[in-house]
């Protein structure tokens, strides 16, 4: 269990009071506190809760910009801007994050192919140094610091407030379709003929060996054109769909998900997707937020929880390592409940930011204790061959030693850090565990 | 239309700004961090759309109260609603030697209240319209131990709207009395309560509903009207020994 001492400003001058009150026991920003890890989380030290700096601060319709504080997040964003036909320029798989948050992981979503990160419709940030001083960071004042902030895991500072583009789009609906893919060869075929759609993804089966491996649902999307809607989906006349509609009250109870539940749903989804849907319509809501509506779905779960790994390895031949990987996972008998794959594109960024250009994979695991984390060291091992890496967002566990060789770049990012915060007043239970705070180690 | 929030950095009177502005009204926002006050005008500009200004404002600087209310109307036109959203607890320590620290809890919370009501009102009664809303607290239901300074002060702001709205019932001018129990506020932030707490968003709707309805007085969460029903039915022979 990690405790910590907790302020919750409301007030910008309060980050200050809570700045000025530190003890050299490390300071942390933490937004809504959805990363799965331990990147949000400081042990014995004190963490600003930022969700109640959430002011918009100025926003030009002309051009998509917003300038709004940290602790404002993607649902405030979507509520305030989508019936003013503007949308996230991206937005991870849940809309309850904070664009702080956002920034420190350098979040991707289903349009990294097309639009890359978080970070890369930034164009400023202010964040609050361990030195006491407010600096405005961009890509050419104090450009080191902003390469190091996004995708920085909060450990550069807080952040207080930053310039975000907004994406026109003229109503609330997707225009997708999805399609059935049959194993892993086929999900890169269909992959390699969306270009198209600015929206991909795909859930895929994990349970499934031999010539059906990969098999799964293809989804892609983009945003739908004006003339494509009837006036019922005009923006302004939205159906509010943006409420829980569901909530698992309790935790469910820890046989719920074994690997027979697993295969049945996995059969049970595969067949739901007929051939594939044409030109649907899809309200964004479920489109992009699909496990928001079942709100505590992870108390799935049950109490011992679950873990998520999310890895990215660079496409090449045959794709072995991913292979690999997923006969690693099937082998071992531990099925994944929800497992999810994706192309990126080319684009990467600075920081510790995960994307590279190659294949993603996202898996959750129900926690199966030490068996799934002698997996997990064993998926660490193809992945780190193969060049890859894991996302630190949703990671907490991998060695220092893996990470070092997963980021190369970690030197060179934490040369930056160390410059900025040679004390090490910015800390979190990730940055330690990890060697990113602190003194050389 | 246009409403005046006078303590403007608190969480629940910044909902009731945005509540007020997605209704068409023109904004002014107040507080004594006029940086602050400044940020929330702008959220509430970059939300609603509406013209929201901020300014400055100190409970306890009274003389000044009638020409600031001058200068607000002359920025966003007539105010059709002010609401008093300010208070202040203050740290005073437990035996009270401090009078000080206990005069200026009475005058943010009970003289600046008032004193701003006097201004707000002349206008409101001239023009013959108007909701005047003053938010108060539970805690001035009866005086306890260990809140009595800001309670009797929250008491005789409610006492006095109730004689204002009394008098301004007669020129149109509606007078609410809100008073809050637990919300999840700078106040009662770490607060270990098994009593429900309610968020600010939900009080500020509350309050917006209760406005429209012309409520006289409002308890929030509703609740609280019961219980401090029996609290205020308690005998003082026995209230006195206990340790509220």
């Amino acid at each position: 269990m990690t405790r910590s001492q907790v302020a919750r400003p409301e007030r910008r001058a309060e980050v200050f009071e809570a700045f000025g009150e530190r003890d050299g026991s490390g300071m942390l920003a933490h937004g809504l506190g959805r990363s799965y890890g331990d990147a949000a989380l400081l042990d014995g030290g004190k963490v600003v809760l930022t969700r109640r700096l959430d002011r918009m601060l100025d926003f030009d319709p002309e051009t998509g910009w917003l300038r709004c504080e940290a602790g404002v997040s993607i649902e405030d964003i979507l509520e305030t801007f989508v019936p003013r036909g503007f949308f996230p320029p991206v937005t991870p798989g849940t809309k309850f994050v904070t664009v702080g948050g956002a920034l420190g992981c350098d979040v991707h979503g289903k349009n990294h192919h097309v639009d890359g990160c978080w970070s890369n419709h930034i164009r400023n940030v202010e964040l609050l140094t361990a030195s006491g001083e407010v600096v405005t960071c961009d890509r050419e004042q104090e450009p080191e610091l902003f390469d190091a902030t996004v995708g920085g895991m909060g450990l550069t500072g807080i952040t207080l407030a930053m310039d975000v583009k907004l994406t026109p789009i003229h109503n609330p609906w997707i225009a997708m379709e999805s399609v059935r893919v049959e194993n892993l060869d086929h999900f890169f075929e269909v992959s390699a003929e969306s270009g198209g759609f600015t929206h991909t993804v795909s859930w895929i089966d994990c349970v499934k060996r031999g010539q059906a491996m990969g098999r799964g649902i293809f989804m892609r999307g983009r945003h739908a054109d004006a003339d494509e809607v009837g006036h019922a989906g005009a923006l302004g006349k939205l159906i509010d769909v943006a409420h829980p509609l569901l909530a698992v009250p309790l935790d469910g109870p820890n046989w719920l998900l074994n690997n027979a539940s697993i295969r049945l749903f996995n059969e049970a989804y595969f067949r739901k997707h007929p051939k594939g849907q044409k030109n649907v319509l899809q309200h964004y809501d479920p489109f992009f937020y699909p496990l928001d509506v079942v709100r505590d779905w992870n108390k799935i779960y049950g109490k011992r929880g679950f873990l998520q790994y999310q890895l990215v390895v660079p496409k090449e031949g045959d794709n072995a390592p991913l292979r690999a990987v997923l006969d690693a996972i099937t082998k071992s008998g531990m099925g994944s409940f929800l497992a999810v794959i994706k192309e990126f594109g080319d684009i990467s960024n600075g920081g510790l930011s995960f994307p590279i250009p190659g294949v993603t994979l996202a898996l959750d695991f129900a926690n199966y204790g030490a068996p799934l984390l002698d997996l997990m060291e064993r998926l660490d091992a193809i992945v780190v061959e193969a060049g890859g890496r894991v996302y630190l967002g949703k990671d907490a566990r991998v060695s220092r030693a893996t990470f070092r060789r997963m980021y190369p770049e970690w030197e060179a990012w934490k040369a930056v850090r160390d410059q900025w915060d040679p004390s090490g007043v910015f800390q979190s239970d990730l940055g330690r565990r990890l060697g990113l705070v602190g003194g050389a180690a | 239309m246009s409403v005046a929030i006078f303590g403007a950095t608190s969480r629940i009177a910044r909902a009731v700004a945005l509540r007020w502005a997605e209704d068409g009204h023109a904004v002014w926002i107040g507080a004594r961090d006029v940086a602050e006050a400044e940020r929330i005008a702008a959220d509430v500009r970059v939300k609603t759309g509406v013209n929201a200004v901020a300014g400055a404002f100190d409970a306890v600087d009274m003389d000044a109260h009638p020409a600031l209310v001058a200068d607000i109307e002359a920025a966003v036109g007539p105010l059709d609603c002010a609401v008093l959203a300010f208070g202040d607890m203050g740290e005073l320590d437990e035996d009270h030697t401090d009078f000080a620290a206990a005069r200026r809890v009475i005058d943010v919370n009970f003289t600046g209240a008032a004193s701003l009501c006097e201004a707000i009102a002349t206008g409101m009664a001239e023009r013959g319209a108007g909701t005047l809303i003053g938010v108060g607290s539970v805690a001035g239901d009866r005086g306890r131990q260990s809140n009595y300074v800001y309670g009797s002060a929250k008491g005789a702001f409610a006492l006095y709207l109730q004689g204002l709205r009394n008098r301004l019932f007669k020129r149109g001018v509606h007078v609410m009395t809100v008073k809050l129990g637990f919300v999840d506020t700078r106040m009662t932030w770490g607060l270990k309560t098994r009593i429900p707490v309610a968020t600010p968003e939900q009080a500020a709707d509350a309050i917006h509903a209760a406005a429209k309805r012309k409520v006289d007085t409002l308890y929030y969460p509703p609740f609280w009207r019961a219980i401090m029903g029996v609290i205020k039915t308690i005998p003082e022979r026995a209230f006195k020994r206990l340790s509220l």
